[in-house]
């Protein structure tokens, strides 16, 4: 329980920080300011200034919305297409569609996800949208697996077969009965992915193929900030706390959520 | 055991296959052909024919894909565009870098993971369990370039008692290139041994609940002598799978780590090949990389069979 | 002096009480019998005097086991006495043992553990010798066999070898034999007396079957709701079944539902020469595929009215039966018609004649619904689906008729026992007012007092509804009670059947015949009671 609140605290700060950074931010992160480059933190700029004068605050309030929202959609990816593949191939257990499917899965797994990644944005370009397409794909085997496995288990409950009895057909038993009882399971593996989908933005970012300039992105600004770590390694530590709050924020709710709903879940952490 | 053997081997098989066939595919895939590609737009028409003829672009796709497998099988990983020489010496050259230091973090990884995992369990609901998942809470949530970027700042640059970078070759000697690679293991391990604690964890929680540790418990072991003996071998399956992809993951997503640390290892080949267009060398060394992942599952299967009776007993 | 002497033992988990002043003694030598239904604290009380309590747990009172008091013991001392003063036998012994070891290396383990001089070749004498003993000769069954080698009785008889294997004082059996078929059940009683008999071992026996303990223990304890209820020599509790709570167990489990014997004779269910393969794994890569036959045509007729029992242990073919006969899975050969139309072309017009009571009351509904919706769930097969009030009085006439009220619509199904559950299972299986229901194990896990009121229930309803019954069950005395006829299943066949009474009174069969021997039997109750 204190998880759970010590999580969803963390995870809302930086939410809010996303959100307010439409409206309002105390800075403009767009405008260089070359005079007051690489200020210390402390006065007018809490977190200092990098290396252009743009205020570091400003700058991880605009970066939360581009973190936020690459992992958003890619988790949204792996849901929509994992989710119905896993109910699909336990619907259809031992058939040839659940071998088919399962093998798939294997078969994403084995690839260098962050090579692969890296591959589509070097090859389409470097962009956000390519980043979460990128990222959104590794997500499809974990859901599909995840979801395939908790059905599997629930196909062979006595409500299932009742629910034969009465005439019912894999469709309609998958959205009737199967789904309502694994979206616990399936909010608790996307707290976890949407976790690594911030991780796996920061180090595309980091390595200049995520989100572009002028929009600031939490692992471009460590990058930024490498030749200077030295000199002001404030440049490095605001984003790169940033990134692990976020991150620990959402695991912490996702294990606290798990305890509250079901302490019996089984959760693939890869 | 040999049938088990056999029916994972046919499944190996079949996943490579599919693999290198994917592969290929994303290849011809990209925009334009993968001659325009790879000499980019300001490119020549002459210069991107001449390499259309090098590539063998002309010849029918079935041809080119089959030329490509039969290569690899002998060992001819074709030739590299940027760098002029046969990628699979490239490979084995980076390959001396890459699989000592995933074997490294590996190592760290295991010594960190099972002592910390078994402590914690055994004394679940303790000071000790609480701040051990606490701590790998942490560790799964810094991002392991963050971590070597600071590393760097405090261990090489503040107290310089380790490089900040580059590596010196084996040929200086085991221990200054070990010393060279310390702070990239590190680095790599500390994300890794805390998934794979709260893994060791979890799972040995699992086994302890089971019936047959009461059974123990009720012929006069202690909790201790429960947990050795009867708790830890049932608990590694799920352990040795996570292992098994965890060598991989080192092998291949290294790409990071090396490049803050200009380390000349396989993931920085691929790293710069990308950004160099060289899809000669994008493919074999994806196709290599993807070999290696599917090769340590395989051999992790097979120590299921150790584990396992019930495998290794199977007709 | 007693073996063992429980006295005023309380116990409560995280602050809920769960035994309240229980306290029963055993002399060295009895076998003692302690009963009680689900949530009586019988199991408990046995963790209780062996010390391997769940956590959170926490006792007072008194447990001295050979002069010794356990709630004061140390840990070391209570490792001391685990194996070697007291041995424990479990109730599932598909999960007792440890999946990678070797029977021989687990019974060792015993002797290892106390007696750590031991070497290695003396302990595996001496664990051959207490397998022997649990009537597993080495001959047959070498210490190399892996638990997953063995039956369910067999793994049972290992779970006793490591348990006596020092010759403690005390045997502790905690529903020893309730995962097992009736003719292992009887097997594995028959062991457990002789060793106890053999060693002048005292031993707990506990149970929820009081016909299990009639004719083995020389005592009896009845729980209740963590409390003891009666205790007594188990002649002497027979004969006077002096508490009422004795008295209504008893009567329960001997419980014979009223019901209008029926005689008709138009075929309902026609099951002709039924056969079903399942494919075997391949033993090698390239050999063709072996087939397994679940069902050796198998024929059969359910006459309209008739209560008819399918009785068999577990694998001999009634669950695939049952699915075939619902329509759920395919069959190799032959034909199911019901009514005259076959069931395997799943058309709602046919499989809206017949419903289901499944076995678990907690996982035959789901979780997300209210009990309207699972009770109205059959709807789906009917030609013109009733909607607003006149689906909801579908609903309310079918929850009054399993005595329900119609209120408990709007509830979730975690909110009713084991007992209304079940109950709720039949409304749903009425709503369509079908010809026929399977009740497939419907009334196994649930207390004797539930199961007595349950089957006054389906009495009730197939007079009322006119409704026929097919009663699979593994249990003899059920199966007894409620069918007119029954059939009897051994390896996918039907190796008897006719009348019920005729059946049990005078088995042709020699399986039938070793069934019935090997049903645990209660003795006459007193002259008044009867």
């Amino acid at each position: 329980m204190r998880n759970l609140i010590l999580g969803l605290a963390l995870t809302s700060i930086f939410v809010a920080a996303a959100l307010i950074s439409f409206l309002w931010t105390p800075f403009d992160v767009t405008k260089l300011d070359i005079p007051n480059k690489l200020q210390a933190p402390g006065g007018a700029h809490l977190f200092g200034t990098d290396q252009f004068g743009r205020d570091i605050f400003s700058m991880i309030m605009v970066g939360a919305r581009t973190s936020i929202a690459v992992a958003i959609v890619a988790v949204g990816i792996g849901m929509v297409i994992g989710v119905p593949l896993g109910l699909a191939a336990a619907a259809r257990r031992n058939s040839w569609l659940d071998e088919f499917i399962m093998r798939g899965n294997d078969l994403i797994f084995a690839f260098p996800s962050l090579v692969i990644a890296i591959m589509i944005t070097a090859v389409y370009g470097a962009s956000a949208f390519n980043a979460i397409v990128a990222i959104g794909i590794f997500n499809i085997p974990v859901f599909a697996r995840v979801s395939r496995s908790a059905a599997l288990s629930l196909w062979q409950r006595d409500y299932i077969l009742s629910a034969r009895v009465a005439g019912k057909g894999a469709v309609r038993i998958s959205a009737e009965h199967i789904l309502p009882n694994i979206t616990n399971l399936l909010i608790v593996q996307g707290t976890i992915q949407f976790s690594l989908g911030i991780l796996a933005e920061a180090a595309l970012s980091y390595v200049g193929l995520g989100a572009q300039p002028p929009l600031p992105s939490w692992g471009r600004m460590l990058a930024e900030s490498q030749t200077l770590v030295s000199l002001a390694p404030h440049l490095a530590l605001f984003p790169g706390f940033a990134i692990v709050l976020t991150v620990l924020g959402l695991n912490l709710a996702g294990d606290g959520l798990r305890d509250l709903l079901d302490p019996k879940l089984r959760v693939a952490r890869t | 055991m040999l049938r088990f053997t056999l029916l994972r081997l046919r499944s190996l098989i079949l996943a490579l296959i599919v693999a290198s066939l994917v592969i290929f595919a994303m290849i011809e895939l990209v925009p334009g052909d993968p001659a325009s590609f790879m000499l980019g737009i300001n490119a020549r028409e002459d210069t991107i024919n001449a390499l259309r003829e090098e590539l063998g672009l002309n010849q029918p796709m079935i041809q080119r894909y089959f030329s490509w497998i039969t290569g690899m099988l002998t060992g001819d990983f074709g030739t590299s565009y940027t760098y002029r020489t046969p990628v699979a010496e490239i490979v084995v050259e980076r390959l001396w870098v890459s699989l000592p230091l995933a074997l490294y973090a590996l190592t760290l990884t295991i010594l960190i993971a099972f002592p910390a995992g078994i402590w914690a369990a055994s004394r679940r609901g303790s000071l000790t369990d609480l701040s051990v998942m606490g701590a790998t809470q942490l560790g799964i949530a810094v991002p392991n370039f963050w971590f070597a970027m600071l590393a760097v700042l405090i261990f090489a640059i503040t107290w310089r008692i380790f490089p900040s970078g580059g590596f010196p070759g084996w040929d200086e000697g085991f221990w200054t290139a070990m010393h060279a690679l310390t702070l990239p293991a590190v680095a790599l391990a500390l994300p890794q041994a805390s998934i794979l604690t709260r893994i060791m964890r979890s799972s040995l929680l699992d086994t302890l609940s089971e019936d047959y540790i009461r059974t123990a418990r009720a012929k006069g072991l202690t909790r201790g002598q429960a947990l050795r003996r009867h708790a830890l071998r049932n608990a590694l399956i799920p352990v040795l799978t996570i292992i098994g992809l965890q060598f991989s993951f080192l092998l291949a997503g290294a790409i990071i780590i090396e490049n803050v640390f200009f380390l000349p290892g396989l993931g920085r080949l691929v790293f710069q090949a990308i950004s160099q267009r060289d899809l000669i060398m994008v493919e074999s060394v994806v196709m290599l990389l993807v070999f290696a992942v599917i090769v340590v599952n395989f051999l992790v299967e097979l120590t299921y069979g150790l584990v396992d009776p019930q495998l290794r007993r199977a007709r | 002096m007693s073996l063992l002497e429980i006295n005023n033992l309380s116990l409560g988990i995280h602050g809920v009480p769960i035994l309240k002043g229980v306290s029963f003694a055993i002399a060295e030598g009895e076998i003692h019998g302690l009963i009680g239904e689900s949530g009586s604290g019988k199991s408990m009380t046995a963790f209780a005097a062996m010390q391997l309590l769940p956590n959170g747990a926490a006792c007072s009172g008194e447990i001295t086991l050979n002069g010794r008091n356990v709630l004061t013991a140390s840990e070391t001392e209570l490792c001391q006495i685990r194996g070697n003063d007291v041995g424990m036998v479990f109730q599932e012994p598909m999960t007792a043992l440890n999946p990678v070891q070797t029977i021989g290396q687990q019974v060792a383990e015993t002797i290892l553990i106390h007696e750590p001089g031991t070497s290695a070749r003396a302990a595996r004498t001496r664990a051959e010798e207490a397998l022997r003993r649990a009537e597993l000769p080495p001959e047959r069954f070498p210490l190399s066999r892996y638990p997953f080698e063995l039956s369910g009785g067999q793994k049972q008889r290992v779970v006793i070898a490591m348990a006596i294997a020092l010759r403690p004082k005390l045997l502790i059996a905690d529903e020893p034999t309730t995962a097992l078929d009736v003719t292992t059940q009887a097997q594995i009683l028959t062991l457990l007396k002789r060793l106890a008999r053999e060693d002048g071992m005292g031993m707990l026996l506990i149970t929820h079957d009081l016909a299990v303990v009639s004719d083995m223990a020389d005592h009896i304890t009845i729980m209740r709701r963590g409390e003891v209820m009666e205790a007594a020599p188990t002649k002497q509790l027979f004969a006077e079944l002096k508490h009422p709570y004795t008295q209504a167990l008893f009567e329960a489990s001997t419980h014979q539902p009223d019901r209008e014997a029926q005689d008709e004779t138009t075929p309902l269910l026609k099951v002709v020469n039924v056969i079903r393969d399942y494919p075997l794994p391949r033993k090698t890569l390239f050999a063709p595929q072996e087939q397994f036959r679940a069902l050796k045509g198998v024929s059969f007729d359910l006459y309209r009215g008739e209560s008819l029992g399918l009785v068999g242990e577990s694998g001999c073919g009634k669950s695939t039966l049952t699915r075939a006969i619902l329509g759920l899975d395919p069959i190799t050969s032959g034909k199911i018609e019901l009514d005259g139309a076959s069931v395997q072309t799943g058309e709602h017009a046919v499989r809206r004649k017949m419903q289901v009571v499944f076995q678990d009351p907690y996982g035959s509904f789901n979780p997300r619904h209210k009990v309207a919706r699972l009770v109205a769930e059959p709807f789906h097969l009917a030609e013109t689906s009733p909607s607003g009030a006149a689906r909801d009085t579908a609903v309310a006439e079918a929850l009054i008729s399993v005595g329900l009220a119609p209120e408990d619509a709007q509830k979730y199904i975690h909110e009713f026992s084991g007992g209304q559950r079940q109950r709720i299972a039949i409304a749903r299986a009425l709503i369509l007012k079908p010809d026929l229901i399977l009740l497939d194990e419907a009334v196994s896990a649930l207390d004797v007092s539930i199961r007595a009121q349950i089957l006054d229930l389906l009495a009730e309803l197939s007079d009322q509804f006119n409704l026929s019954y097919l009663f699979i069950s593994h249990d003899l005395s059920v199966v007894r009670s409620i069918t007119d006829r029954v059939l009897v299943m051994q390896a996918g066949e039907i190796v008897e059947q006719g009348n019920t009474e005729t059946v049990f009174t005078a088995p042709q069969h020699p399986y039938t015949r070793s069934l019935i021997a090997a049903a645990p039997r209660l003795p006459k109750g007193p002259a008044h009671a009867a």
